[in-house]
């Protein structure tokens, strides 16, 4: 229980002084994931809303596929990516391998399905809704997928925020495709993971709690966003 | 927002890029609080950003083969002279030493403080069938670890002996929670900080003697790595200034390391 308290304040300390280190990492930690999520956000609504209005052969398999795959272990997507950016795996010559850019490849496949299916979900519901309006005024399916995803935007923002959850505490993969390098690729997640090694309970807890402050305030923030955006209810 | 963001990508993005080289290191060697001493005066001197990989010695030497590192510190002579043979690495440098401690409950159940080697006191653990944590990572360490075994001839494997594939740090917060013998570098003992009911039982034996050695990535193999500087790096490190450094690393009053680099062999 001391510990918990010695972590508490460690953390209180660490967020009041403004340590240099702490700042690098935590903006690190939002790059990384920040970036991954808004990739994953432009690839996976769309394909979610495409799911939810396009009827085609295997369309049931592939939507179950992508709600396995919300279940995808980190550390194995963190290995593949490892083969995949190591200088002898088949893209080793970028030289991306332990850069924030491969953690933000190994981010991206982690989190892509996992907002893809929520909103393809989100995206069901309006249609079903929408279906007859939509078919009525003979609009084409580009604009049909525009106006759910526009018409969705809370629940698609609901998506991005799920895949953000997971990818601000994803430690698997970006260990091992990031290298956890000081200055570098040292994110919070990865730095609490040392510190445990370390034996260093206090700083990795308050590392910890600084990290948990940090996705509620990302969520805060998107969520006054949203709100201030939207012109009256849809 | 976006203005902001876009601000914060840049200054990180640009941040980044002095002239950096990627070293493999173990996790015995950055837990012992050394590399935080070291790095900075590399940086000084040679404006050389070192980063560095915290792995066990044998994903240090698979990150050299695959030469996703330019150079590699590690700890396991037969190894390390198998991966320059092979020719991932241009030659071996000792560059210090240290040794190997074993650690365990403070009231030593296995009575391995009075052992006369490091060999005995794993055969009096496994005689008193005390619980033992092993790295099980293919580290330097658990080479070290396995060799011992052999050479104390007693038979491990029972419900006492636990791998936990992990780092020296990790493992020792396994041993700190069940109260369990552990082979440890003296470093990363020294350095830990959740000793709990433990105590370091056992050192002095010569077959605990810890070598770590600097090799270079072999350029012939991989064109990318950064010979010249993993070539400053080395010359650094058997300098005079390295040898301050090293000698002069303390904590509680205790020395970790000793210089002894000498010419490439």
């Amino acid at each position: 229980m001391g510990e918990i308290w010695e972590g508490l304040s460690a953390g209180f300390w660490l967020v009041v002084t403004l340590d240099a280190d702490l700042v690098e990492i935590t903006l690190r930690s939002l790059q990384v994931t920040l970036s991954a999520v808004v990739i994953a956000s432009v690839i996976g609504l769309p394909f979610g809303a495409f799911l939810a209005i396009r009827r085609f052969r295997h369309r049931r398999a592939t939507i179950a596929v992508l709600n396995a795959l919300m279940g995808l272990p980190p550390v194995v997507v963190g290995l593949v990516v490892y083969l995949l950016l190591s200088r002898s795996g088949p893209f080793g010559v970028l030289g991306l391998l332990f850069t924030p850019t491969a953690m933000i490849i190994a981010q991206v496949i982690i989190i892509t399905p996992l907002i893809a299916s929520i909103a393809h979900q989100a995206i069901r519901d309006i249609w079903a809704e929408y279906h007859d309006l939509l078919i009525s005024l003979s609009t084409s399916k580009r604009q049909r997928i525009k106006t759910l995803l526009w018409d969705g935007r809370r629940a698609l923002i609901t998506a991005s925020l799920a895949g953000f959850g997971r990818g601000i505490g994803e430690v698997g993969a970006i260990m091992i495709v990031g290298g956890n390098i000081d200055n570098a690729t040292r994110v919070l997640t990865t730095a609490i993971a040392l510190e445990t090694g370390k034996g260093d309970f206090a700083l990795a807890l308050g590392l910890g709690f600084v990290l948990i402050a940090l996705a509620i305030a990302v969520n805060l923030a998107i969520h006054t966003i949203g709100r201030t955006e939207s012109e009256g209810k849809w | 927002m976006i203005r902001i963001f876009a601000v914060i990508f840049t200054v990180l993005g640009s941040a980044a890029w002095a002239e950096s080289l990627k070293l493999a290191v173990t996790t015995s060697f950055h837990n012992s609080g050394l590399s935080d001493i070291l790095l900075p005066a590399i940086k000084e001197d040679t404006d050389i950003d070192v980063q560095l990989l915290v792995v066990g010695t044998g994903q240090a030497l698979r990150l050299g083969e695959a030469g996703d590192v330019d150079a590699i510190l590690v700890h396991s002579r037969a190894a390390e002279e198998a991966f320059v043979a092979a020719g991932y690495g241009t030659r071996r440098r000792e560059i210090m030493y240290n040794d190997f401690v074993m650690i365990g409950p403070a009231d030593d159940p296995a009575r391995i403080g009075e052992a006369g080697t490091a060999a005995d006191a794993l055969a009096l653990i496994a005689q008193a069938q005390a619980t033992f944590v092993s790295r099980g990572d293919d580290s330097g360490t658990h080479k070290k670890e396995l060799s011992l075994w052999d050479a104390s001839g007693a038979t491990r494997g029972g419900d006492w002996y636990r791998p936990v594939g992990a780092g020296m740090g990790a493992a020792l917060n396994t041993a700190a929670g069940m109260d369990a013998y552990i082979l440890a570098d003296r470093a990363s003992w020294l350095n830990f900080g959740n000793k709990a009911g433990l105590d370091l039982l056992f050192a002095g034996d010569p077959a605990l003697f810890n070598q770590y050695a600097y090799i270079p990535v072999n350029p012939g193999r991989h064109a990318h790595v950064k010979a010249d500087l993993a070539i400053a790096l080395e010359d650094w490190l058997t300098s005079d200034r390295a040898k301050e450094l090293i000698d002069n690393y303390m904590i509680n009053g205790e020395t970790l390391f000793t210089f002894n680099a000498t010419n490439p062999s």
